[in-house]
């Protein structure tokens, strides 16, 4: 194991983590981990996909309790019986999907649970949006405090978010995948916020998928797998290489399948394409055995074009060509039988039904062919879910096991099975390897790349450079609901993406 | 499929039903005969014939309060068919019976669909909308025994190898739905569409006309009640069946249907309706206040609703690769 030397010990940790340990019934989530946060620096908390990041996150933030191990506050062991405690203690989090109220004002948002308080205990409004006002100012948020925040953008949400982690008067902030909704400008200013948030001695949890951010803002790392701990040190004295390798155990090359594209006949054509609200103008070709990328700053329009296709909501113009014929396609159901699939980026929730059995999720979209007259033809419907799980290389006990009972990573690969028993010409896999691990990603490509061998066209909707760059044949760049380009062979560059995507 | 039929839930509701039966007999021996549990079993075939009917429309997350208002105005119409038109066959009477409740059901079926109004509140509208109806088709007139004709009154209590028609219809609607809930295409789509709309709606299945369905179901069902009931009491007011809703929907949630929709059996929804069907037929012959009934069925409720939370919420995440089922 290595870095375990290089512990910095140069300073005791405002809170820490000594053999903590968690269980679920079943499970243990974390097993005699270890974690230090110092003030005025950033620690990088990292892991894949079920490591034991957000349990950890939990046990801060008082909404878990550790079954072992201690807690320490400057030294002193404590315990966090309530999340109030954990507030009490100083110690605040802006949470991965932001936890707060369409409803309320920005101010409200802010103070909720600990509004400044008069005489009775009344709400003092006046204290609070003045202090609202300041704390909005000191993170460079030019927002008033009076708006209802279901009139705000995600990034502005996102401020919020973090203005009221800094209401209360933390010492330890923690920031549970912060820039995973926000924009490349949005994720600067973070950055800058990060810096402030330094140099006001504030101890720092980061927990982030991605390496550049890591690399970028962290002193410290601290690495978990299956639970465990696995080592820590300062993010100066190691490369990402080894970093990668201690989050998963084993070398992982970073490299994309190499694939030899055989571009087949086309198979879709949209033309002239347009929503009244969300996109418009949008043309292209999709051709078999190609992989196309959508790429776009979050917003742009991708998503909605493709829920479009799918039919999930209507265009206002424009024709869609499925192997030279013109199809109209008012429901998904339409899309499938014209063998257009799209499999969703929230698998989890647009995806997984997790009170039916296995084979039934995989059989759901294909019902057509495994019944006559209505009714089901278990026999069919089992070989069906058989012969796609096997293709996935799924492991389950029964194909009669309720899909909630198994993991994350499995039940993903029960919803990619699922579309593909369709037999789809055409597959949109919108955001394909957001929020999963490393391994996974590899795995998810490899397959993207043998789908396309095997003659389907695939498109894929992705905000990742280097997997845009990776696996498309031509990508297609969006901004506002519009093409900004489309591109091939050698412009297929970081820097045209990007440029592309901010319009600059 | 067995072994699916009989998952522990059913069985730990069988089992209780069987352990209440056993109490009972404890102090009324005569109350597990053979024939008198035929009488319990027929006496709760309404209950059974709508809990079928609800558990289905609860499954695809929504829920209907007018059942029992649909049964009553449908029984009320055959009553005063039968007392116009005294020579028309029963099988008629029941066609009317049941495509009135059918049309009612379609009607919530529509609102809910089509115009996307809250189940709650669009059964809660139709529940009164009904029960208005049977006023004004009645003048608030009750129909009596002696102006029903005996073929109306004598179908449901007919004896079939012992058993009433009423509980013969009861047997024949839970194998029908038990069918139609696990072996056809429209059963799998109320479970998907209960389970995850967002997910059922990706995979080409419209939400709305599940929905449609399930009411449509609900409605026929308690149309065909509706015929049963008033032939059998031989008696049609505006009131009948006052209240009888809540019984249904308790049925189905001791049953193990769970309220957020997506879970639930023909089986469990039986046995939830047995469940009390049997405390309501025992409590009496027991010497306990009806009072008390009430009570005991309140508190099952809240028994169930807590054990089957409970059920639910022990998985928990499942976070190592290890803990996952064996391969």
């Amino acid at each position: 194991m290595p870095a375990l030397a290089t512990t910095p010990a140069d300073a005791t940790p405002v809170l820490a983590l000594d053999r903590v340990t968690k269980t679920f019934p079943g499970v243990t989530a974390l097993d005699e981990v270890k974690l230090g946060l110092y003030p005025g620096e950033v620690t990088a908390l990292v892991g894949e996909n079920g490591a034991g990041k957000s349990t950890v996150v939990k046990i801060l933030t008082g909404i878990y309790q550790p079954d072992g191990g201690e807690i320490r506050i400057d030294g002193e062991a404590t315990r966090f019986p309530t999340p109030r405690d954990a507030t009490a203690a100083g110690i605040t989090a802006i949470h991965q999907e932001t936890v707060l109220f369409d409803e309320l004002s920005v101010a409200e948002n802010i103070f909720l649970g600990h509004a400044p308080r008069r005489t009775f205990g009344l709400i003092d409004w006046t204290v609070m949006e003045t202090r609202a006002r300041e704390i909005l100012e000191s993170i460079g948020a030019k927002l008033d405090p009076r708006t209802k925040l279901r009139e705000l953008g995600i990034a502005s949400k996102h401020l919020v978010a973090i203005a009221r982690a800094l209401s209360v008067d933390a010492r330890v902030v923690i920031m549970d995948e912060p820039t995973a909704a926000l924009s490349h400008t949005e994720i600067h200013e973070l950055y800058e916020l990060v810096e402030k948030l330094k140099a006001q001695g504030k101890a720092i949890l980061f927990i982030s998928h991605k390496f550049d951010e890591i690399f970028r803002i962290a002193d410290h790392y601290t690495v978990f797998r299956d639970g465990q701990f696995v080592g820590e040190g300062h993010v100066s004295e190691i490369d990402e290489a080894a970093l990668v390798t201690m989050m998963v155990g084993r070398d992982v090359s970073a490299v994309f399948p190499d694939r030899e594209a055989r571009i087949g006949e086309e198979v879709l054509r949209v033309t002239d394409y347009a929503h009244p609200t969300e996109f418009a103008d949008i043309n292209f070709d999709l051709h078999q055995g190609e992989i196309l990328g959508f790429y776009g700053l979050v917003g742009a329009g991708r998503s909605e074009v493709m829920q479009a296709l799918f039919g999930i909501t209507k265009p206002s113009a424009g024709q869609i060509h499925i192997d030279g014929q013109p199809v109209t396609l008012n429901s998904p159901a339409d899309a499938i039988a014209a063998g257009l699939v799209y499999v969703p980026e929230d698998r989890g929730k647009q995806g997984a039904i997790t009170a039916l059995p296995i084979f039934q999720n995989v059989t759901l979209p294909s019902l057509g062919r495994t019944s006559r007259g209505g009714f089901l033809r278990m026999a069919r419907e089992f070989d069906l879910a058989r012969e796609y799980t096997r293709r996935l290389d799924l492991r389950a006990a029964s194909l009669d096991t309720e899909l909630g009972t198994l993991s994350g990573g499995n039940q993903q690969k029960v919803v990619i099975a699922k579309w593909l028993a369709t037999q789809p010409k055409i597959i949109i896999l919108d955001e394909p390897t957001k929020g999963i691990d490393i391994g996974s990603k590899a795995a998810v490509h490899a397959f993207m790349a043998e789908l396309a061998a095997q003659g389907l066209a695939v498109i894929m909707v992705s905000s990742e450079i280097p997997e845009v760059l990776g696996m498309s044949d031509r990508v297609i760049v969006m901004r506002e609901g519009r093409m900004a380009a489309e591109l091939s062979g050698a412009k297929m560059t970081p820097e045209t993406l990007v440029r592309h995507a901010a319009g600059i | 499929m067995l072994k699916r039929l009989l998952t522990s839930r059913e069985m730990l509701l069988f089992g209780a039903v069987a352990a209440l039966c056993a109490l009972i007999a404890t102090r009324f021996p005569g109350f597990v005969a053979p024939g008198n549990l035929l009488r319990v079993f027929n006496d709760t075939s309404p209950l059974i014939l709508l809990a079928i009917g609800q558990m289905i429309v609860i499954l695809t997350r929504c829920i209907d309060l007018s059942v029992a208002a649909n049964l009553a105005l449908s029984g009320m119409c055959v009553a005063m068919l039968n007392v116009a038109y005294p020579d028309l066959p029963i099988p008629v009477i029941i066609a009317v019976a049941v495509g009135l409740g059918t049309l009612m059901g379609m009607f919530n079926g529509i609102l809910v669909w089509k115009l996307a109004i809250p189940p709650i509140v669009v059964t809660l509208g139709t529940l009164t909308i009904y029960r208005g109806i049977i006023f004004l088709v009645s003048d608030g007139n009750w129909v009596n025994s002696h102006e029903m004709s005996a073929a109306f009154k004598a179908f449901p209590r007919a004896e079939v190898l012992g058993l009433p028609v009423l509980g013969w219809t009861a047997i024949l609607a839970i194998v029908v739905f038990g069918l139609v809930m696990t072996r056809t295409t429209l059963g799998r789509a109320f479970y998907a569409v209960g389970g995850n709309p967002h997910a059922a709606t990706y995979t080409g299945l419209n939400v709305g006309r599940s929905q449609f369905w399930a009411f449509t179901i609900s409605g026929a069902l308690a149309g065909l009640t509706g015929y049963l009931w008033v032939s059998r009491y031989a008696v049609a007011y505006v009131d009948i069946a006052g209240g009888f809703e809540l019984d249904v929907v308790a049925a189905c949630v001791i049953g193990g249907v769970s309220i957020a929709g997506g879970i639930g059996t023909v089986g469990g929804a039986v046995l939830g309706a047995l469940f009390l069907g049997v405390i309501k037929n025992a409590l009496p012959v027991v010497n306990i206040s009806p009072f008390w009934q009430m009570a005991i069925s309140g508190a099952a409720i809240i028994i169930a609703v807590a054990l089957n939370a409970r059920a639910t919420r022990e998985k928990g995440r499942i976070i190592l690769k290890s803990a996952e089922k064996p391969a």
